[in-house]
């Protein structure tokens, strides 16, 4: 709704930049984002970056504002970061735990959603085992939901982050090459880097045993291999993810030592990668399981980064979708 | 906006000599160039800041800092305004006991300045906070007064007053775009 | 009762023209000129008549696979609401399936069953009794007792038969009484955990899928299990290309196989699930266009033998969970009609070829001899108009449930009366 109210002072009346308007939006997912939403996303970053460098960590613009984060997975690291971008924005953040049992037996989604949204909140963060979950409760909520991981579905704050750390360490994301390595199949964070990496005009391999690729990949325009040696040469970044043997009762690989022996980032695979290569992990780590330790501590490692962007692209995101609203 | 151009107030020579002017104001009161911050109002207050932030070093010898603060974040009004970008805030030192010199290229509400104040708190604690605008079109919203003005431009609300400037516009004039002729209030 | 003005097609004696239909004391009496009857009649009181210009008028449809609910899920559906949405969809029988609670693995809740229909009066149940005792997939059922009971078929459909050796003395035992066995064809450890058509919409939609494979090894198997007890085995909901494939070659070979596809296997694919509605989510799931063509494909040349709705009621709360968890099924017995005559207006099927998958084939299978209008037989009737619109929306449906991904649909054509023995038990004229 726009107040006609009296004219402000106008700044910039004849050179306004021409931005796209995220106010009111879901961030579901890097599937529903264009690639100039993408790059207007990540050329809002670097701002919310310094105000967390401050001694006094906090601007007012989202003063006022109740965000909840609905987490029925549990997660520290996602968790934390939300809260402490809606904090430095000045918003209420508000953290709900739902152990998946109490929502089977209990409360439906809907009536989730209908309370919340009798409660006035203004945007809604959440995570769930469930694919299509944010989804389904973005279709009862009339403020904006952002997805932090929906099964194995999308992680689209993971990968605007991922996105930020590689272009902010290698100044372009056209033409760079990724390798991302591990369960793709059950990734979340695979899926979501992939669609934005290939947006932006990366070009996008994954390495994984074949029992860990899901089918039709071939169709998102992504290279595979299950040689991990072969295909770190010549790639610019090189994303390990987390790795559990067993998913749903099925057994995916014989033991963790031979998928290790396979599959693990050590210092001796790093010299096959080009020496500016960029070592990415979303966390937590198996450190010795698909990333050595002195790899994940190493000069080559963007894991803290990462970390760090995160809270700044998560307040970049609350800014760009409720700020003003 | 589709305005008429109704008048040139400034040419670039114009606006070369106030900065001048108002260089030397600056150095009278504050009785010298030390302990001085310049921050520029982005986005034209920052160019205007560093031309004087030269001047003044000029004058003085003497290293003037100068920083730029994004009053974005700060705004009472971003509901009514469509989406803006956000650019980073950079002061270039701690503003505890300084004399911080704002800078915009035009006053005209006051709420811009009443913003950008609420950011510097953050960074400390100015002995004084100054203001130094290139034009002071009028119509104030809030008790807020420049202490150093390139030039008083008594204006209609339903005009526009126009700076540009050759970092960020390239050419250097300070123009009235007229809409109707009445008061639209 | 005289029904005037129809199209019938009887596909059970080859009849298509157009002729009145004469009913007396709830049979088949006449067919031919109405007028005549009509001067023929006694003083009493006048015959009912059904005008019915520009409809066909055909035997009664038969809906083999349901699942009525009761006893023990009335909460989703009843035996008389199920009943009365089997007569809104013109269906003159349906046959029930054992899945309920207690499970029908005995003749206590065979009887239970058929009291509950008889109370409604209207569509006929079949019931279809449990394959193992409490389908558990261990043991035998009480087969006999419950054919003597009132069973028609066995099946212990919602799962599948996993235990080789066990479908096998199923097969052999109720052949001793005509029982044909219905299968449910999945195997349970490629299946485990899908949700949905394991293929590209899957992978994209984050969700794990069920690969066709899980359908096509039980078809395989069960059909070597027909060919080696010489039993009548009958391939349920059948969704892959490749399953109408193995049916096709098995009939060739003499094998007592017969199949059955639901229409929401030939009118939708899994395309369908992008919004991650519920109401989509089905066990076998929606496939691809491929598999869809296939089974266009079959039910032309008569690889697949009858049309059924494999009508599921769930409870909207039920269906408001995420998608994994929600219960897989949805209810079809009052858009079935409508969705199969899409296939008539495709050319896929004539009406007469349309008519025998919901009459002759599967009144063969429950060992019916209902299913025709031959002169004589019980006057079951169901009368449809192959181009009046139907709108499903959720106002109009009978169902106590509602989980269907067809409403807001314009469906070209409906039943538009449904008669059991007789009696005019629905209509929509």
């Amino acid at each position: 709704m726009l107040i006609h109210a009296s004219p402000h002072e106008v700044h910039e009346i004849d050179h306004v930049e021409d931005t796209i308007d995220f106010r009111g939006r879901d961030l579901l997912g890097m599937e529903d984002f264009t690639a100039a939403e993408i790059a207007a996303i990540l050329d809002t970053v670097a701002s919310f970056k310094e105000i967390s460098e401050r001694d006094i960590k906090k601007v007012p613009t989202l003063r006022g504002k109740t965000v909840i984060n609905l987490f029925f997975e549990p997660s520290t690291r996602t968790r934390t970061s939300f809260e402490i971008a809606g904090k430095r924005l000045s918003a209420d953040v508000i953290n709900i735990s739902v152990s998946n049992s109490s929502m089977s037996k209990g409360e439906s989604l809907r009536d989730t959603a209908d309370n919340l949204a009798a409660m006035r909140t203004d945007a809604l963060i959440v995570r769930h085992k469930s694919a299509g979950v944010p989804h389904m409760l973005a279709r009862y909520l009339p403020s904006p939901v952002i997805n932090a991981g929906d099964g194995a579905h999308e992680h689209p704050t993971q990968a605007l982050l991922d996105l930020y750390t590689i272009r902010e360490k290698l100044g372009t994301l056209a033409g760079r090459r990724a390798l991302i390595v591990g369960d793709i199949a059950s990734s979340r964070v695979a899926r979501s880097n992939i669609i934005a990496m290939r947006k932006m005009g990366m070009q996008v391999s994954v390495c994984a045993p074949l029992t860990m690729l899901p089918v039709g990949i071939e169709k998102w325009g992504v290279d595979y291999t299950s040689d991990f040696d072969a295909a770190l040469q010549d790639v610019d970044v090189v994303m390990m993810l987390r790795i559990q043997r067993e998913r749903h009762g099925d057994v995916l690989f014989p033991s963790l030592q031979e998928y290790s022996s396979r599959y693990c980032l050590t210092s001796a695979r790093m010299r096959r990668a080009k020496s500016e290569v960029l070592v990415m992990h979303p966390g937590p780590m198996n450190r010795g399981v698909e990333i050595a330790p002195e790899v994940a501590d190493g000069l080559e490692s963007v894991i803290l980064q990462q970390v760090t962007n995160g809270v700044a692209l998560r307040m970049a995101v609350l800014y760009l979708i409720i700020g003003g609203v | 906006m589709g305005d008429q151009v109704k008048a040139r107030v400034m040419d670039a020579e114009a606006i070369d000599r106030a900065l001048v002017r108002i260089a030397h104001e600056i150095l009278e009161r504050n009785k010298g160039a030390e302990e001085l911050v310049l921050i520029g109002i982005r986005t034209r207050g920052l160019p205007l800041a560093q031309r004087l932030g030269e001047q003044l070093t000029r004058i003085e010898t003497y290293p003037v800092p100068v920083g730029a603060v994004d009053i974005t974040l700060y705004r009472d009004d971003l509901k009514q305004r469509r989406s803006r970008p956000v650019h980073p805030t950079d002061i270039p030192c701690r503003l505890d006991g300084k004399h911080v010199v704002l800078v915009d290229d035009v006053l005209y509400t006051g709420r811009s300045i009443r913003a950008a104040m609420d950011a510097l708190v953050d960074f400390g604690r100015p002995r004084t906070i100054q203001l130094a605008v290139l034009i002071d079109r009028g119509h104030r919203e809030l008790p807020i007064r420049a202490d150093y003005i390139g030039k008083n431009l008594p204006t209609a609300r339903s005009e526009q007053v126009s700076v540009r400037l050759d970092e960020v516009d390239g050419e250097n004039t300070v123009i009235i775009l007229g809409g109707m002729d009445a008061d639209t209030c | 009762m005289l029904i005037r003005g129809g199209r019938v097609i009887d596909p059970s004696q080859g009849i298509d023209r157009h002729t009145d239909v004469w009913i007396a004391n709830g049979r088949i009496a006449f067919l031919g000129d109405g007028r005549e009857m009509l001067q023929q009649q006694p003083s009493g009181p006048p015959p009912r008549i059904l005008d019915v210009p520009g409809c066909v008028v055909a035997p009664g449809f038969l809906d083999v696979h349901t699942h009525l609910r009761e006893p023990g899920f009335e909460y989703q559906e009843t035996i008389a609401s199920g009943l009365a949405a089997a007569a809104a969809g013109g269906f003159t029988g349906v046959a029930a399936m054992a899945n309920t609670q207690p499970v029908n693995d005995h003749p206590a809740v065979t009887e239970l069953m058929l009291r509950r229909a008889a109370a409604v009066g209207g569509t006929r149940l079949y019931p279809i009794g449990a394959v193992s005792a409490g389908l558990a997939g261990k043991e035998l059922s009480e087969i006999g007792s419950m054919h003597e009971a009132g069973i028609v078929a066995l099946s212990d459909d919602g799962l599948p038969v996993m235990n080789a050796r066990l479908m096998r003395r199923a097969m052999e035992y109720g052949r001793m009484f005509n029982l044909p066995v219905l299968s449910h064809c999945e195997d349970q450890g490629l299946a485990a955990g899908g949700v949905m058509h394991e293929g590209v919409v899957s992978t994209a939609l984050g969700l794990p899928g069920v690969p066709e494979a899980a359908e096509n090894v039980m078809v395989y198997r069960d059909i070597q299990l027909a060919a080696m007890t010489g039993a009548h085995v009958h391939i349920q909901h059948v969704s892959t290309a490749e399953a109408v494939k193995l049916i096709r070659r098995a009939k060739a070979q003499d094998i007592r196989v017969t199949a059955e596809a639901c229409p929401h296997h030939f009118t939708l694919t899994h395309e369908a699930i992008q919004q991650y509605d519920t109401n989509t989510k089905i066990n076998p799931p929606l496939r691809t266009a491929e598999d869809v063509e296939a089974i266009k494909a079959g039910l032309q040349d008569g690889t697949i033998d009858i049309i059924a709705s494999d009508h599921a009621p769930h409870h909207v709360t039920e269906k408001e969970q995420d998608y994994e968890s929600a219960p897989s099924g949805i209810i079809g017995l009052e858009t079935s009609v409508g969705l199969s005559l899409e296939l008539y207006h495709q050319g896929v099927l004539s009406l007469a070829q349309l008519i025998a998958k919901f009459t002759i084939h599967p009144a063969r299978l429950l060992g019916t001899a209902r299913g025709t209008l031959a002169v004589g037989s019980p006057a079951d009737v169901t009368i449809i108009a192959p181009d009046q619109t139907f709108v499903v929306d959720v106002a109009s449906l009978h169902s106590q449930s509602r989980n269907t991904p067809f409403l807001g649909w314009q469906l070209r054509g409906t039943a538009v009366a449904t008669i059991v023995d007789g009696n005019l038990i629905f209509e929509r004229l």
